[in-house]
């Protein structure tokens, strides 16, 4: 009873919804990389890597110039290297694009590890070096309930949830959108009529590599402010996962990433709920709870959404 | 098949790897300049922490050893046509299972106590492979991404237990220890490193795995459901039962390096047991090009370069730089043809000399 009370209690709290909707953020960057990605045919699960890069190389701009803001940008630019090499591979060189992305990912964590100790002087996780600014908007804040949730959130979210409306509109509404679905479907049929496939791909594949990288940004310089070895934590297979939930569309994607993120809010929320006091012990048990829905909804929806169907399959123009 | 290469399909399975190794290497020691050190000096401390003495010897191999079976672990799944990219939680439960069985076998000789621990933990890494195994089959989600949910799930699975039932002592949260007749013996011993029979469990498996593939007509199904599944199933095998099959051998493989790693070097669960070497597996595999014989050979070459990196680290390197070498030479099996091009250009270049 206890339990169906706090639950109830933490979704009457607007507390809840606004760590859901922080905590879909960089889900949402992610999974938007996914899309773009995919929807050209080229599997990209070097996500997870692109986002570690892109929260370690924002944190090391924040602290050399001291302005997150050109952190983020920087980190947009080690997004387009890593999706780049990516796409080297997988297009240029018909790699398997599954194994490609595994030695992307094992590079980010190489190398930020790396790099921990000659710039910051040490192993492990960085000082707090700075963050963006939360964007304060009065007006809205007035408003009860609503207010709490929407009146002081980081400038992040908004632009994730813009650009999941600006992707809908550039992948379903603008003949480059169609020339992109059109070579993630039949690759053959799009070079007969004259698309450049390897272009398109590429012009895909570097997409993801910035939005991916504003996700792992997000988590630095946008929430905590410092970098942790390996503080993606699995991120980008969620997003992917999510990308898989919301059927290869944007704002599929989208509600797929509020679940995903509902679900750490709600793992948060309990592990501090002063009805339920949960022991340092078992905590470990909540962090089961993102992962366990991921699982289930995967397994739950994967036959009712359908992958574009030359997804993962190098394009070999004879 | 498209045009032929040069190199015919064997050699080229074996100048690949190596190739991307030696690139890895050049490429890695262009980071290592990055923070002003000399590559020279780092890979000689590196070899010199790997081989320099008896007691680094026996430390690579005891290193090498869980490398070798969760090397054979992804390998065989390659070969079923399934990216197990899970080995990490699987040898984490089956770590964990193992502690569990062998905790509770004080009163059994170690005839049975020993090969018992080692069963429950093939078991549970079977178990948990065969959950994506099944999703898999059943509803088509893809391995890599509720293997990867599966890792999570293992690693606050281990951490819970640690912390919470079988929590003992204090500092690091830790299980209490085995039964002695569940510890594996110590052959050979130089000051605090003992080397157990583990080793060779493992390059027995490595060759079961290979009778298994080749010589069995379970490893030929296995094996054309990977190669091509609808062509399989119109052949009258069954994907759905070869895909759990696949998952479940491939796991026993990963859960068994955990059960070793507990009996022959740890004696107990501990959180950080599995510390990445089930994703070693997979640049392990890779170098090895899924042959069982590849993959010990590929799994010392990393076991070297682990133990070597914590000499390195002496030096002032960080041990990060083997993630860094396994990264690009990954990179590189992936996109093999760059390296059969850079092999290409090479070849050309002596004919037109000797023209």
């Amino acid at each position: 009873m206890t339990w169906i009370i706090s639950i109830l209690n933490i979704f009457a709290n607007p507390l809840f919804y606004k760590i859901t909707l922080t905590a879909a953020t960089p889900f949402i960057f992610a999974a938007l990389g996914g899309v773009f990605s995919e929807i050209t045919g080229v599997v990209n699960i070097a996500l997870e890597g692109i986002m570690l890069v892109g929260a370690f190389v924002s944190i090391v701009f924040t602290y050399l110039t001291g302005s997150p803001w050109i952190g983020v940008l920087m980190a947009i630019l080690s997004g387009l290297g890593m999706a780049w090499l990516h796409a080297w591979a997988s297009i240029r060189w018909y790699g398997n694009q599954i194994v490609s992305g595994t030695a992307l990912i094992l590079l980010a964590q190489g190398l930020t590890g790396f790099l921990m100790e000659p710039i910051f002087g040490k192993p492990g996780q960085t000082d707090f070096i700075g963050r963006i600014k939360d964007l304060n908007i009065p007006f809205v804040k007035k408003i009860p309930f609503i207010g709490e949730i929407l009146g002081e959130l980081n400038p992040l979210v908004f632009i994730a949830i813009a650009l999941v409306i600006f992707s809908w509109w550039f992948l379903y509404k603008t003949a480059i959108g169609l020339r992109m679905r059109a070579v993630g479907e039949n690759p053959e049929a799009a070079d007969t009529l004259g698309i450049n496939v390897y272009k398109i791909r590429y012009f895909g594949v570097l997409m993801s590599g910035i939005l991916a990288s504003l996700g792992g940004a997000f988590l630095s310089v946008g929430e905590l402010g410092q970098f942790k070895e390996l503080m993606t934590g699995g991120r980008g297979f969620i997003a992917l996962a999510a990308m898989i939930l919301g059927n290869w569309n944007p704002i599929g994607a989208f509600w797929a990433c509020l679940l995903f993120g509902a679900a750490e809010a709600m793992n948060n929320q309990l592990q501090s709920s002063p009805m339920l006091q949960i022991s340092a012990s078992t905590k470990p048990l909540f962090n089961m709870l993102p992962f366990i829905v991921t699982i289930v909804v995967v397994s739950g929806f994967i036959g009712k959404t359908r992958a574009p169907a030359a997804d993962g399959v190098p394009y070999i123009k004879d | 098949m498209k045009r032929k290469t040069f190199l015919n399909l064997n050699l080229s399975a074996i100048i690949i790897p190596i190739m991307a190794v030696i690139i890895a290497l050049l490429i890695a020691s262009i980071v290592i300049l990055s923070i002003g050190k000399n590559p020279l000096i780092a890979y000689y401390e590196m070899l010199k922490g790997a081989f320099g003495s008896s007691q680094d010897f026996i430390n690579t191999i005891v290193k090498t050893t869980p490398l070798i079976l969760t090397g054979l672990a992804v390998g065989f799944g390659f070969r079923a046509g399934v990216f197990n990219i899970g080995a990490e939680g699987q040898m984490s439960m089956g770590a964990l299972f193992a502690t569990i069985i062998g905790m509770s076998l004080g009163g059994f000789p170690p005839y049975i106590a020993i090969p018992l621990t080692m069963l429950s933990g093939m078991l549970m890494g079977a178990i948990w492979a065969s959950i994506a195994g099944f999703l898999k089959a059943r509803t088509g989600a893809h391995e890599v991404i509720t293997t990867i949910m599966l890792n999570w799930i293992a690693y606050y699975l281990g951490n819970y237990m640690v912390a919470g039932p079988l929590s003992v002592g204090s500092g690091t949260p830790k299980s209490p220890e085995i039964a002695a007749s569940a510890k594996l013996p110590t052959i050979l011993k130089s000051q605090a490193i003992e080397l157990t029979p583990g080793i060779f469990i493992a390059i027995i498996m490595a060759i079961v795995v290979y009778i298994l593939l080749e010589k069995t007509s379970t490893g030929y199904e296995i094996k054309a459901v990977g190669f091509n599944p609808y062509a399989s199933e119109y052949g009258g095998i069954s994907i759905s039962k070869n895909v759990v099959l696949a998952m479940a051998i491939s796991g026993a493989l990963a859960g068994l390096a955990g059960a070793l790693e507990v009996m022959g070097l740890h004696h107990r669960y501990l959180g950080a047991l599995t510390a990445g070497k089930g994703f070693d597996g997979i640049s392990i595999s890779l170098i090895g090009q899924n042959h069982p014989i590849g993959i010990i050979f590929a799994a010392l070459l990393i076991g070297s370069l682990r133990t070597g990196s914590n000499a390195m680290q002496f030096a002032g390197i960080p041990k990060h730089i083997v993630m860094i070498i396994q990264s690009i030479v990954i990179f590189l099996v992936a996109a093999d043809r760059i390296v059969k091009t850079i092999l290409k250009y090479k070849r050309k270049n002596r004919a037109g000399v000797k023209k």
